[in-house]
């Protein structure tokens, strides 16, 4: 058969951002998906040479716009890692509610999106109407929607106080309440299933050996999360990753859902233990070494490598996104699959284009 | 927090047995990294298991930068290959997926790569 090349991309509807696949069909079967990418790459981490690296923490947290603030947080916990500073232990937690408010806006972004992919506007439109109480939420203790601008090395810039924090527990009810309601559509509705289930399935070995991460790995039932290794309060917390055994992209839908109540338990749980004291501690000198911290983005670990001389710049600062972990397993999944799929499947890894462009 | 992590120094010619061995042994391929350090190229495979974070580090001269492809081990790998090859000029032989300079569409030849590597490279990009 006459085998065609389409070009999915870099403009898309189902793409917010630029990312291309070269596909390559016979008839409506895909064959073969060549991705192409670096149509907005932004050589962030070259201008660490430029930035001294207190001031490199703005730039971190504008690697993406969704999960800015956990960017700015991996970044300082590899410098604090190397600089040995003891970041007091209420920094820990309002980073972990921070993150976790991160986590539950990207997640309801992305179910937006997936809904909108496969033609249900009115569950794209409800999805986000309840991601923008979590962004009012966000304002209101950082000042800023997108970019939260309260990390830095040695702490934290804001503090939540008590007041705040009742009306932030007030309001994740309600969130939580309007998130069961959007959650049981997407879990239980017949068109949703039979748009999702089944389609683009990866099995758990192929997950481990392609390097999936996130929710990507966790719907092939890897219990693989990086907040597993204890970081900020996540080591004091109760929690298990949430898995999936069917690997397919309604399982990949359902392990997002059920994290988004997850963070809603860890937000609940970090504010009823908040320790009280000091949110930052003052950091001299410069760093002198080198550290690769990992955190779990709401797409999944994300590595930021750093590597310091002793002087105000750093020699090296590397990001490996989620979304690039991600890429083989898309390029593995893409061949068999109908060209009507191709959208679904790519939405389904949560491609994060910022990040991976940094 | 703190994590352990170690870094294993290794020759080019030693990495894919190693790599090899570390498959077996159960553990994932985490990234691969490339820092430009003077007139020296340094490479970083981050491999996990259970949590525990292993680098393999080889040193190359940025002049003549060539390591052997482990994409045969993790095939996930040709991804980071592509991408030190296109933007700090390290050529990887054997890569299964090559994109022959095609996967970043950068405007800047090997942008991260050493001044000399960036200004011998031809001026319409990669």
């Amino acid at each position: 058969m006459a085998r065609t090349v389409i070009p999915f991309g870099p403009q898309h509807p189902v793409l917010p951002e630029p990312i291309m696949l070269d596909l390559v069909v016979e008839d409506e079967k895909v064959v073969e998906a060549i991705p192409k990418i670096g149509f907005v790459h932004r050589g962030l981490e070259k201008l660490v040479e430029k930035k001294d690296f207190h001031e490199f923490v703005f730039v971190a947290e504008r690697v993406c716009g969704i999960c800015s603030f956990i960017h700015g947080q991996t970044y300082c916990q590899a410098v604090e890692q190397i600089m040995g500073v003891a970041v007091p232990p209420r920094a820990h937690y309002l980073r972990t509610i921070w993150g976790e408010l991160s986590r539950l806006h990207s997640h309801l972004l992305w179910l937006g999106l997936l809904a909108d992919g496969f033609g249900f506007e009115s569950l794209f439109m409800h999805s986000w109407r309840v991601r923008e109480k979590v962004l009012n939420i966000i304002e209101a203790t950082t000042g800023g929607r997108v970019i939260f601008g309260t990390c830095k090395v040695g702490g934290v810039r804001r503090d939540i106080d008590t007041a705040a924090m009742q009306s932030l527990l007030a309001q994740l009810a309600v969130i939580e309440k309007d998130m069961r309601e959007i959650v049981d559509v997407f879990l239980e509705d017949n068109s949703v299933k039979r748009r999702l289930c089944g389609v683009g399935v990866l099995a758990k070995d192929d997950a481990y050996q392609l390097g999936c991460v996130g929710p990507m790995a966790r719907a092939s039932g890897l219990t693989q999360d990086m907040r597993q290794l204890g970081y900020a309060a996540f080591g004091e917390l109760t929690f298990q990753p949430i898995t999936r055994p069917e690997g397919d992209s309604f399982a990949r839908c359902a392990v997002r859902c059920g994290e988004l109540f997850q963070s809603v338990d860890l937000i609940r749980q970090a504010a009823a233990r908040l320790p009280t004291g000091e949110i930052e501690v003052k950091v001299t000198g410069n760093p002198n070494g080198e550290f690769a911290a990992r955190t779990e983005q709401p797409r999944g670990e994300v590595v930021y490598y750093v590597k310091a001389n002793g002087t105000k710049n750093l020699q090296r600062f590397r990001v490996r996104t989620p979304t690039f972990a991600n890429i083989p397993a898309l390029v593995k999944l893409l061949p068999g699959c109908d060209l009507a799929d191709v959208p679904i499947l790519v939405l389904t890894i949560d491609p994060c284009i910022s990040c991976t462009e940094r | 927090m703190s994590e352990a992590q170690t870094y294993l120094p290794l020759s080019p010619d030693a990495l894919v047995a190693k790599v090899r061995e570390l498959h077996a042994e159960g553990y994932r391929l985490v990234q691969i990294g490339a820092t430009t350090l003077g007139e020296t190229i340094e490479l970083n495979y981050s491999f996990d298991r259970a949590g525990t974070l292993l680098n393999l580090r080889l040193q190359l001269p940025a002049a003549a930068a060539h390591v052997p492809s482990i994409s045969s081990v993790y095939w996930c790998a040709f991804l980071y290959e592509n991408e030190i090859h296109d933007l700090f000029r390290v050529h990887v032989e054997g890569i299964a997926v090559d994109y022959q300079g095609k996967f970043y569409q950068t405007t800047v030849p090997f942008p991260f790569g050493t001044r000399a590597q960036t200004a011998a490279a031809p001026a319409a990009g990669n």
